[in-house]
C-alpha cells in the first residue's frame, strides 16, 4: 500500500528556493516524495536548508519569508502555488522548536483550542474536541485550566502537540523538537511521537540533527541534506552503515562510532538503528573488548586548590515563596572544566545567577579565594566571574564586533585607547574573530555571535566563566567549534563551568558534574560515574549513554572506564 | 515583582463576571462619572467603588503603584486647574465667596474649592474601577470582550498579547540589565551625566529589543500556522455565557448612568449648585 502512487502526500519535483534577501538559493533540485503514514527524519548540519524545506511544507514560505521558488511542490494533490498558510494549516500541523514561545493561550485548554477558535467552531464543539485531543496526547483534564508555562518540559510538548492535532491534520511536522529539552524528556517526546503516529497513522516529518535521540524509535527513512541539496534518502540502517554522516558533520550514534573504532564492519543485517536490537556476533564483541583493552587509560587528575566555594546556599524568588535552592554546597577548583546538569527548573541557572551576584541568597556564603563575595558589587564580581547567557542576542548591545568586545574595557578600566585596542585585538585573535573585527554583529552566525559574547567577557580577564547552554541548538560542527574553543580557554587556566543538558558535551569535555535536583546538589562526581549510575540518571532526568549499553552487550564490566577510553580516543581521532 | 498593569488571579464574584460585562460596566460607569458634576452622585460612586474593591479581594498593596501614580496625576491636575483658571468655580456657580487671597490673581473662593472637590471626586469614582477592571480581567478575556463590543479581533488579540508579555519582558529586562551591569554598565546612579545615563540605557535596551523581536517572530509564526487571521470572525474558548450576576451588574451601571442623566435634567446643567 505504501508504494501506491495516489498515496503520495507531499512531492517535491526539481524544487528550488531562494530567499529575497539572499543572493544564492537555499534549496537546489529537491526531489522528494513523502507517502501517507510515513515517518521521516530530515537531518543535516545548520544552514543545510532543512528548516527552509519545512517552511515550504507548512506555508511559512511565502507567508512570513518571501523568495523565489522554482520547480514544483505538490501538497495533498495541489500545487503549492494554489495554497496558502491557512489552507495548509488544515493539512500540516507544525510543532515549533521553542515550546515556550509558541504558546498562545493563557491556559492549556485555550491553547489547544486556538486553531478551533480561528475556525469559528462553537464553544460546545470546541470543548469536546479539546477534551478528545488532550486525552489522545495524554494530558490530564485537570491540567486544562493551568497556564502552559507552569507545566514540565514533557507536558509542554504534549500541549504543543495537542494544539496542532486538534485540527485533524494529515501531516505532523516537528521542527527540532529536542533542542530545548533535557535528555529524559527528549526521549519521552520521541516515544510520544511514535505512539501518536502508530495510533493515528498520521504522516510524521521530524527535522532534527540529534540523530541518535530520534532513532531511539523507528523511522522509515532518513533524508540527509547538505548545502541545499539532498545527499541521501535511505533507511536509517543503510545510512548508519555508510560514512556519509561523518562526512557531512552529523554526529553518529555513539555506539556506532565505538563499533567503527573497534574495527567492526557494519552491515544492515546487524540492525544498527537501535542499540536494543543490535545484533553482534561473538567475534564482533571480541573485537570491541580487544579495542577497549588496547586504548590507554585516562590519567586520574589530582585535586587542585579550591577557588570558589559555596556553603549552605538558600534562595527563593519571593520572600515566602518556595525555595528554589535549599542548602547547596559547592566547590570550584583551580583549572577545572566542569558542568552543572539537571532537569529544567532544578535551580541550575538560579545558582549561577547567585554566583554572579544577580540575585542574593537568603542564607549561605560564597567565597572566592577566601574572600566573602557578598562584599563585592556585581561589577567587582564580574572582574573574577564572567557569565555568558544562553542567547547571545540578550548580551550584545553594540552594532560592531570591535565596539562590543571593547565595551567592558571602555566602561571599566583606566586603560588608554591604545591599550584597549591592543587588548581587544589580542582577545579577538584568541577567539578567532580577528578577521571579522570590523564587521557588524548582525552579519555573524549564531556560533560566531556566541564567540563575540565570550570575547566580551574575556576582556575583563575573569578567572571563572559560567556558560548557560553554550551549544543549545547547534549542529555537530558548531558544537565542536565552540567546545574546542572553550577547552582552549580552559588550558590557559580559566575555570569553565557549563550549565547543560547535553550528555555528550558533559562526557567529552568535563571532568566532573554537579547534579541539581529539587533545589539541591544530589551528586558531584566524575561524568562517567554519573551516567553509569542508573538511579541518579533517573532522578536527574538525564539519559544513560548508548556506550554503557554497548559495553554491557560486550561483557565489559566497567562501563565508566569504557566511556572514558572511548572519549579519549574520539577526541584524538577528531583532532 | 510588583504588578504594574497586570491581571491578578483571585476567586471573587468580580473575577467570575464575564470580561464583556466588566468592560461594559467600566465604560458605562466612567461615562456616568465623566459627564456629571453632581456632587451628590459623585460622592456616592467612590463609596460603591470601595465596596467593589473589597468584594474583589484585590488588596491595596497589590495595586499600590497604580494608585500612587493616579494620585500624583490627580494632584497635578488640581494644581494646574488652580494655576490656569482660579476663577473657574465662580463662573460655573455664578457666585463669588472669597475665603482668602494668596497673591496676585490667585484668590481662594468657596466656589473654586467646591469645583475642585468635584474633580477629585471624579477621580475617586473612576480610578478604582479602572484598576479593578485591569486586575480582575485576564488578558484573553479582555481580548474576547473587546471583540464582543465590536473591536476587530486582530487588534483585540494584539492588545492582550502585549499585556501578557509585560511580565516576561520585565523578567528579561532584569536578566539583561544584570548581565550588562556585570560588564560595567551603570544604571540610575546620580553621579553620571544625563547624556551618559541615556546612552547606557540605550545599550541595555538594544538587546532587549532584539530578543523581543525574536519572540514576536516566533509567536507570530505560531499563530499563523494555526490559522490566526483566516476568517473575519473567530470564537473564544474562554467565552462564558452571561449569568444573572452579569445582567445585574450591567443593570446597576445603567441605573447609575440614568441617575446621572436625570440629575442633569433636574439641575438644568451638569453642575449641582449649592450656592444659590
Amino acid at each position: 500500500m505504501k508504494s501506491s502512487e495516489e498515496d503520495i502526500l507531499i512531492e517535491f519535483k526539481d524544487f528550488g528556493f531562494k530567499y529575497t534577501a539572499q543572493s544564492e538559493p537555499t534549496l537546489y533540485n529537491i526531489n522528494l516524495s513523502i507517502r501517507r503514514g510515513e515517518k521521516i527524519l530530515i537531518c543535516g548540519p545548520s544552514g543545510c536548508g532543512k528548516s527552509t524545506l519545512a517552511h515550504c511544507i507548512n506555508g511559512l514560505i511565502p507567508a512570513s519569508y518571501s523568495g523565489e521558488a522554482t520547480g514544483e511542490l505538490i501538497l495533498d494533490g495541489k500545487s503549492f502555488r494554489d495554497l496558502d498558510i491557512f489552507k495548509l494549516s488544515k493539512f500540516v500541523g507544525t510543532v515549533l522548536q521553542d515550546s515556550d514561545g509558541q504558546f498562545i493561550g493563557l491556559t492549556v485548554g485555550e491553547d489547544i483550542a486556538f486553531a478551533l477558535e480561528n475556525d469559528n467552531v462553537s464553544l460546545k464543539d470546541m470543548k469536546e474536541r479539546v477534551l478528545e485531543t488532550s486525552a489522545m496526547t495524554g494530558i490530564r483534564s485537570s491540567l486544562l485550566s493551568h497556564a502552559p508555562h507552569q507545566l514540565s518540559g514533557g507536558q509542554k510538548q504534549r500541549v504543543a502537540l495537542a494544539g496542532v492535532m486538534v485540527d485533524d491534520v494529515n501531516v505532523l511536522l516537528f521542527d527540532e523538537p529536542l533542542a530545548n529539552l533535557d535528555p529524559a524528556t527528549g526521549k519521552k517526546t520521541i516515544d510520544l511521537i511514535d505512539k501518536i503516529q502508530k495510533k493515528t497513522g498520521t504522516t510524521v516529518i521530524i527535522i532534527e540533527h540529534r540523530l541518535e535521540d530520534v532513532l531511539y524509535r523507528d523511522v522509515d527513512r532518513v533524508v540527509l541534506m547538505n548545502e541545499g541539496r539532498i545527499i541521501s534518502d535511505s533507511t536509517p540502517q543503510a545510512l548508519l552503515c555508510s560514512d556519509l554522516l561523518k562526512k557531512y558533520g552529523i554526529r553518529e550514534p555513539l555506539y556506532i562510532t565505538a563499533l567503527k573504532y573497534a574495527g567492526v564492519e557494519l552491515s544492515e543485517d546487524m540492525k544498527p538503528q537501535r542499540i536494543d536490537r543490535l545484533v553482534l556476533s561473538e567475534q564482533m564483541k571480541k573485537k570491541v573488548v580487544n579495542w577497549f583493552e588496547s586504548v590507554p587509560h585516562a590519567p586520574e587528575k589530582k585535586k587542585e586548590k579550591v577557588i570558589l566555594q559555596a556553603k549552605g546556599i538558600q534562595f527563593s524568588y519571593e520572600s515566602e515563596g518556595p525555595k528554589v535552592l535549599d542548602g547547596v554546597d559547592f566547590e570550584l577548583r583551580e583549572g577545572e572544566m566542569m558542568s552543572i546538569v539537571g532537569k529544567n527548573g532544578a535551580g541550575k541557572s538560579t545558582f549561577s545567577k547567585l554566583i554572579c551576584g544577580f540575585e542574593k541568597p537568603q542564607k549561605g556564603v560564597f567565597t572566592l579565594n577566601g574572600r566573602d563575595l557578598s562584599e563585592m558589587s556585581i561589577k567587582e564580581r564580574a572582574d573574577h566571574i564572567g557569565y555568558v547567557m544562553q542567547n547571545p542576542n540578550q548580551m550584545i548591545s553594540k552594532p560592531l564586533i570591535r565596539e562590543e568586545v571593547s565595551l567592558g574595557l571602555v566602561l571599566k578600566s583606566s586603560l588608554t585607547r591604545e591599550e584597549i585596542d591592543r587588548k581587544v585585538d589580542e582577545i579577538l585573535k584568541i577567539c578567532g574573530l580577528y578577521p571579522f573585527r570590523n564587521w557588524p554583529v548582525s552579519a555573524l552566525s549564531y556560533g560566531q555571535k556566541k564567540r563575540v559574547t565570550i570575547a566580551s567577557i574575556l576582556a575583563t580577564d575573569p578567572e571563572i566563566i559560567i556558560l548557560d547552554e553554550p551549544t543549545a541548538g547547534q549542529d555537530f560542527r558548531h558544537y565542536t567549534e565552540i567546545m574546542e574553543f572553550l577547552k582552549e580557554l580552559n588550558s590557559r587556566g580559566i575555570i569553565i563551568v557549563l550549565i547543560t543538558h547535553d550528555m555528550h558535551l558533559m562526557l567529552e569535555y568535563c571532568s566532573r558534574a554537579a547534579i541539581f535536583s529539587d533545589g539541591g546538589i544530589i551528586a558531584d562526581k566524575s561524568c562517567e560515574e554519573v551516567l553509569t549510575d542508573r538511579e541518579l540518571v533517573d532522578r536527574a532526568s538525564l539519559k544513560e549513554t548508548s556506550l554503557s549499553e554497548l559495553s554491557r552487550i560486550c561483557g565489559i564490566p566497567d562501563d565508566s572506564d569504557f566511556i572514558r577510553r572511548f572519549i579519549l580516543t574520539d577526541r584524538e581521532v577528531r583532532k | 515583582m510588583t504588578n504594574i498593569f497586570n491581571y491578578i488571579e483571585r476567586k471573587s464574584p468580580i473575577h467570575s463576571l464575564t470580561g464583556a460585562t466588566k468592560l461594559l460596566c467600566l465604560l458605562i460607569w466612567s461615562l456616568a462619572a465623566m459627564t456629571t458634576f453632581d456632587t451628590r452622585l459623585l460622592a456616592v460612586m467612590p463609596v460603591f467603588a470601595v465596596i467593589l474593591f473589597i468584594v474583589s479581594k484585590i488588596r491595596l498593596k497589590d495595586v499600590k503603584i497604580m494608585f500612587w501614580f493616579s494620585f500624583v496625576f490627580m494632584l497635578l491636575n488640581n494644581i494646574l486647574i488652580f494655576l490656569f483658571s482660579p476663577e473657574h468655580g465662580t463662573t460655573i456657580y455664578g457666585t463669588r465667596t472669597v475665603l482668602f487671597p494668596i497673591f496676585w490673581r490667585y484668590i481662594v473662593t468657596k466656589e473654586q474649592l467646591f469645583y475642585q472637590l468635584n474633580v477629585v471626586l471624579k477621580y475617586l469614582a473612576t480610578i478604582p474601577i479602572v484598576i479593578l477592571f485591569v486586575s480582575t480581567t485576564d488578558p484573553s478575556e479582555f481580548a474576547s470582550s473587546l471583540n464582543r463590543i465590536g473591536v476587530s479581533y486582530k487588534i483585540a488579540y494584539s492588545v492582550s498579547l502585549a499585556l501578557r508579555y509585560i511580565p516576561d519582558i520585565q523578567r528579561e529586562y532584569h536578566d539583561i540589565s544584570m548581565a550588562q551591569q556585570a560588564r560595567g554598565l551603570e544604571m540610575a546612579s546620580g553621579k553620571q551625566k544625563l547624556i551618559k545615563r541615556l546612552k547606557n540605557a540605550a545599550d541595555m535596551l538594544f538587546p532587549l529589543i532584539v530578543s523581543s523581536m525574536d519572540r514576536i517572530e516566533i509567536i507570530a509564526s505560531a499563530m499563523e500556522l494555526r490559522g490566526f487571521g483566516k476568517n473575519k470572525k473567530r470564537t473564544w474558548y474562554s467565552a462564558r455565557p452571561f449569568r444573572s450576576a452579569d445582567y445585574l451588574s450591567i443593570a446597576f451601571c445603567v441605573i447609575l448612568a440614568a441617575v446621572s442623566v436625570y440629575l442633569h435634567i433636574v439641575n438644568g446643567s451638569r453642575y449641582y449648585n449649592p450656592f444659590i
